[in-house]
């Protein structure tokens, strides 16, 4: 064997394994996407997400999960949203989920947002069948999403999910501050068959927690 | 190159004579200047006594480490190799009163940090450890009845993964928000819905583990109003590291007015809050906290009102 063609028999699987060290480093950072709001007006954004019972697809198909639409309409399987600072952030979810009790029932309170409205109805008490929650703790913003009915006999099992199947629509609206990132989660341990309910999808990124980036 | 034993006086003198000047220089100065910056401040009684363990536990290792330093550097300097020196060390051999002298004086050192910290730790009210349910040192006031406790009284609960708190002498109302009154003996009750959190409020010297199931009491007295930062200490899941908060200290006239605002924001929700307890875990399933399960045990069902804190204004609830 030459020289050349050893020193080639080394770099070469050495490139290889550079190019895979790379790319999953790339993967790991870009996952789960970052879905940037659409701006409407300026200094206003709106932002449309959904929530599962059963995302249906992927690695944890059972896994209960957030979606968020992209300014295109099409739906994205992440929980990595980009919103302008100093905006008017009128949110939209579509709750497709049943609900249960809350651990802590102060989470049905309503914080830090407003015009809450569930289906067009301005905010109450949504007590006893609450689904999930869309919680920004650093920021003070907590909005408890309504469940439909247990005994509903048209949920959608495969998301992202259709209007026409049995949901709730959550709407509300919050201004951004200054520029930095904030962790959101569901404070409604949903997290079937996990320790304390907050493992599994509660605990990742992409399903039930999430991260609010807010840009200059 | 071995050295004869004049020559071993002399060097030791010369250490113990750089020691000595470093550290009759030194040790004052980490007491006076440096003690008074070490953490946690001074915002609260336990942060002052914290720190004053720091200054002395600080002042008293000066001069052990100076000696070590000292003997370090003057050992790299004066007991080099030199160029062709291929002989021996000197060989070493036991000094009876040397041993004596160092095994006793650090004996004695250690056994007396041993019964400072000791004391230090338990007899100013716990120092703002968790303190367990039934603590042993207590202010004045405190009793094992919370109901008829005239401390007052701050419920801390944790959760997967943030802080809420909840004040049972003002309707049993929870917050988000952590606003406590300056001057007044303060009682955190610190649990936890889920798992292991640790409540640790930095200025205040208070860290107490929130354990699901159990009522871990820690006491202090704030002595400035200002902000103080809260966060778990307990490793507790992805978003640990998310856990944290700002704490205010305020004036007991500025803590009504606070009050009065919570009162009137969470009127709504206050209705469906548990039973103010001292614990919400277990659950009659053994499970974790879910307000849908049977009512909490008895024995663990305090009143929602108990008694007005002694220093403080009537309550809005009162």
């Amino acid at each position: 064997m030459t020289k050349a063609q050893k020193t080639i028999g080394v770099l070469v699987p050495l490139a290889l394994l550079l190019a895979l060290v790379i790319w999953t480093f790339t993967w790991l950072i870009g996952y789960p996407p970052t879905v940037q709001a659409a701006t409407t007006t300026p200094g206003e954004v709106n932002v449309t997400m959904q929530t599962v019972g059963t995302i249906g697809t992927g690695p944890h198909p059972e896994w209960v999960s957030y979606l968020i639409q992209q300014p295109d309409g099409s739906w994205t399987h992440s929980t990595v949203l980009q919103v302008p600072a100093h905006t008017k952030v009128h949110m939209t979810i579509q709750q497709y989920d049943t609900g249960s009790s809350l651990r802590n029932p102060l989470m049905n309170q309503v914080l830090g947002i407003t015009d809450a409205a569930n289906n067009g109805q301005p905010y109450g008490l949504w007590t006893d069948v609450i689904g999930h929650t869309f919680t920004i703790p650093e920021l003070g913003i907590s909005v408890p999403l309504p469940g439909i009915p247990d005994d509903s006999t048209n949920m959608c099992s495969v998301a992202p999910c259709a209007k026409s199947f049995d949901h709730n629509t959550v709407t509300f609206t919050f201004t951004t501050q200054g520029a930095g990132t904030y962790t959101w989660q569901c404070f409604v341990p949903c997290g079937v068959a996990y320790l304390a309910g907050f493992g599994g999808p509660m605990a990742t990124l992409g399903y039930m927690n999430g991260i609010l980036k807010v840009v200059a | 190159m071995a050295r004869g034993g004049d020559e071993n006086k002399k060097h030791l003198t010369r250490i113990a004579l750089i020691w000595m000047v470093l550290a009759v220089i030194l040790t004052p100065m980490v007491y006076f200047v440096w003690g008074p910056h070490m953490p946690p401040g001074n915002m609260a009684d336990n942060a002052e006594g914290q720190r004053f363990d720091n200054t002395v536990l600080a002042t008293v290792a000066t001069p052990v480490v100076l000696f070590i330093w000292v003997y370090f550097g003057y050992a790299l300097v004066n007991f080099r190799r030199t160029a062709g020196d291929d002989t021996d060390g000197p060989p070493i051999k036991g000094h009876a009163r040397f041993q004596a002298v160092w095994v006793g004086l650090t004996t004695f050192i250690v056994l007396s940090l041993f019964v400072f910290g000791t004391y230090e730790l338990v007899a100013p009210k716990g120092a703002g450890t968790g303190s367990g349910a039934s603590p042993i040192w207590t202010p004045a006031g405190y009793t094992d009845d919370q109901a008829k406790s005239t401390l007052f009284q701050v419920q801390v609960i944790g959760q997967q993964w943030r802080w809420t708190f909840r004040y049972p002498q003002y309707s049993g109302v929870q917050t988000t928000e952590l606003v406590i009154p300056t001057g007044v003996p303060i009682q955190f009750n610190v649990t936890s819905l889920d798992v292991i959190h640790s409540f640790w409020a930095y200025q205040l010297g208070v860290k107490a583990d929130a354990n699901p199931g159990v009522n871990n009491i820690s006491f202090v007295t704030v002595s400035r109003t200002g902000n103080f930062d809260i966060r778990c200490d307990e490793l507790c899941g992805p978003l640990h590291g998310a856990m944290f908060s700002t704490g205010k200290a305020v004036s007991m006239g500025d803590f009504n007015v606070w009050m009065a605002a919570q009162l009137d924001k969470y009127a709504k929700v206050i209705p469906l809050l548990p039973p103010y307890a001292t614990t919400y875990l277990p659950q009659v399933d053994g499970g974790y906290y879910d307000p849908s399960q049977d009512p909490l045990p008895p024995d663990a069902t305090l009143p929602s009102t108990p008694a007005a804190p002694a220093a403080a204004s009537p309550s809005p609830s009162s």
